[in-house]
């Protein structure tokens, strides 16, 4: 089913009884999901995201704006009608109930015309149960449980009524390394089969660019960009964006726009045509370096780190925001240090510039040093 | 070998008080209770066997008492933890003035038994002057006026249940509240996801996530009732036999320092007994919570 918010805000009244101060929450979030999408909510902690998903779920309600489900305003619904299934960050299993029966509860709720049978409910709790791969179980409490075989059952219990949407409040965030990559590629494989339309929710950056169809990145209730996640990693709409998403995570240099040339410290590492002189934020991508020996960048050279594929060189720059400079170059290429430091040349659609004071993406067209010359 | 000479070591100050305080006293009442014809004064007996639990156990007024007993643990036992239950689901719901009901709810806790007593009194008691509140009501109502304090036996009962019930209400309220409130709130987000109606949270989700804390309230609530005393002294003086609403507790001080009393191997069959009683109903409880209470 596809879903759209529309104008969402959502202020919450302030914990603290003496002040009047409110938390706004969302801020004029609009977004849509096409139906039977994988979408990942993707933020820092306390961004809201939580709270989307619940206004999704009805479980709160915006305090304007609208939700739709297909062509249907959901708005002022309750949740148990909504038809959505929501999985819990903690999995909020019924801890006294056996696995089979937290799968069936769902079902026993059905009222009127949706009510089923004994025999459909166990075929349904079967099925659901089948999905996940938990058959062996059925008879278990959640406490006998590993963690990821409850993240299961929550998924089972979620998909038992056969919701139109599913939802995921961090559904890996409670999982070891391993079983994240794991389960990962679980979530993946039972949006893909059952082709419902899913949203959940991260903090993980990498989480949310390996399995969504399309990721919403917001900060502070704010919705900051819709799409892809390779488009929005090639292509952020500021700084904040393009620091969030990618790891080793993209480099960030102070620098300036000065005579139609990209200026970090006094190197010019860029041309830049046309564009009038300013100061700048410079985000290079770590996969944007090329070390070269009459490279324009010159870095103070720390270590080489060989992963087999490729090698990541770390270094430092007085101009860098981040501690250490981390370049991703390939294997093949060998980087031999000069008196300490390492001359990079770097790749034009790996460098994003940033308003030094909106930290808002400039679309200035870049390209290597003397290639601007010629076609000038 | 020399930690647990240390383990011992911090143990024998309270091993030695209890020895001395619990265990040694609690066989002497065992010995006691076996020992015909004992003298507290000049400490002699003369003979041992079963017939002071004869006596006991014969004797009208300790079978009243035991009657007297087990009606007040049938009716408050199940009438304090449902009603304890109730308000702690109200009070749990509620949003304003929270605190303030809790205060409310939690004074009787504080107050004095013999303080509540009296204003029991004054509730339903008659006299030639008055005939007390509840008369008052009952009249209002179009009844006939009854003497609770020294009136019909039902009266009389029902004065001493509805004032053990309020009486241990508010300890029950406090730890009822406390185990509503430690239901994380995500399931009951989870069971609105899941359509289920509000009953069906109640039995299914809240009820059963509650039920260790309840089963706790309903053995220590038999089991305080089955040593109820003061309760009984407090709404009807220290005659109690005379009342005829003595207590099995009631009894046991009775027959030690009552105007009847000098008979401390009467009073130590009759205390064996409770703790008969009380032991097997304490199992039997425990037997089932085990099967019932399920997190």
């Amino acid at each position: 089913m596809k879903v759209k918010v529309s104008h969402i805000t959502k202020i919450f009244p302030s914990r603290n009884k003496k002040s009047k101060e409110t938390v706004t929450a969302l801020d004029d979030f609009s977004f849509e999901i096409p139906d039977g999408k994988l979408v990942g909510l993707l933020g820092p902690s306390g961004c809201g995201k939580s709270t989307m998903l619940n206004v999704i779920s009805g479980l709160e309600k915006p305090t304007s704006g609208r939700v739709y489900f297909g062509e249907d305003d959901v708005t002022d619904l309750p949740p148990e009608v909504r038809g959505v299934g929501l999985v819990f960050q903690n999995y909020a299993l019924y801890p006294h109930m056996t696995v089979r029966k937290n799968i069936m509860f769902p079902l026993e709720n059905l009222k009127g015309d949706k009510k089923l049978t004994k025999e459909q409910m166990q075929e349904r709790v079967e099925q659901a149960a089948k999905l996940v791969q938990i058959t062996d179980y059925m008879e278990r409490k959640p406490s006998q449980m590993s963690g990821g075989q409850q993240q299961r059952v929550a998924i089972a219990r979620a998909l038992v009524k056969l919701p139109g949407i599913l939802l995921l409040d961090e559904p890996l965030s409670n999982l070891d390394a391993r079983l994240r990559l794991q389960t990962r590629e679980e979530l993946r494989r039972i949006q893909r089969e059952t082709g419902i339309t899913t949203v959940f929710v991260t903090h993980d950056q990498e989480e949310a660019m390996s399995i969504s169809d399309m990721i919403v990145v917001m900060k502070e209730g704010v919705l900051n960009q819709v799409g892809k996640p390779q488009e929005i990693y090639d292509d952020p709409v500021n700084l904040f964006v393009a620091k969030f998403l990618g790891t080793p995570p993209i480099n960030v240099f102070r620098g300036r726009l000065a005579g139609g040339r990209l200026m970090i410290g006094s190197e010019p590492v860029l041309e830049a045509k046309a564009a009038p002189d300013r100061e700048v934020w410079i985000g290079v991508r770590p996969e944007g370096f090329i070390p070269a020996e009459d490279g324009e960048l010159t870095c103070s050279f720390v270590n080489v780190e060989v992963m087999g594929r490729d090698t990541t060189v770390v270094s430092t720059h007085p101009d860098c925001e981040n501690a250490s400079i981390r370049s991703i170059i390939s294997s093949d290429l060998k980087v031999e240090p000069k008196n300490g430091s390492v001359k990079f040349r770097l790749k034009p659609h790996k460098v994003h510039l940033f308003d030094a004071e909106t930290e808002e993406r400039l679309r200035t067209e870049l390209l290597p040093v003397g290639e601007g010359r010629e076609h000038a | 070998m020399r930690k647990n000479l240390k383990a011992w070591l911090y143990l024998l100050p309270a091993i030695l008080f209890l020895g001395f305080f619990m265990v040694y006293p609690l066989v002497d009442v065992l010995v006691y209770s076996f020992e015909e014809g004992y003298n507290s004064a000049s400490q002699t007996f003369m003979g041992v066997g079963l017939y002071n639990y004869s006596y006991v156990l014969h004797d009208p007024y300790f079978l009243q008492a035991v009657k007297n007993t087990l009606i007040l643990v049938i009716i408050t036992v199940p009438v304090s933890t449902g009603l304890a239950l109730l308000i702690s689901l109200g009070l749990n719901s509620i949003k304003k003035l929270k605190e303030l009901y809790q205060t409310v709810y939690f004074l009787p806790y504080v107050t004095n038994t013999l303080a509540v007593g009296l204003v029991f009194m004054i509730l339903f008691k008659k006299t030639p002057y008055t005939d007390g509140m509840v008369n008052m009501l009952i009249k209002l109502f179009g009844g006939s006026s009854v003497d609770f304090i020294d009136g019909p036996y039902w009266a009389k009962m029902f004065v001493l249940c509805f004032y053990t019930v309020w009486i241990v209400l508010p300890f029950k309220i406090l730890i009822l509240t406390s185990a509503l409130a430690s239901v994380n709130e995500d399931y009951y987000k989870a069971a609105k996801i899941d359509g289920a109606s509000k009953w069906r949270v109640f039995t299914r989700i809240t009820l059963p996530m509650i039920s260790p804390m309840i089963f706790y309230l309903v053995i220590t609530g038999f089991i305080g009732a089955f040593k109820a005393y003061s309760d009984a002294v407090a709404l009807f003086g220290t005659n109690l036999n005379a009342a005829k609403m003595n207590t099995i507790v009631g009894y046991v001080y009775d027959m030690l320092y009552g105007d009847s009393g000098g008979y401390p191997s009467y009073a130590s069959a009759a205390a064996l007994i409770l703790f008969a009683i009380v032991f097997t109903i304490t199992v039997i409880n425990l037997l089932i919570s085990k099967k019932q209470v399920s997190v």
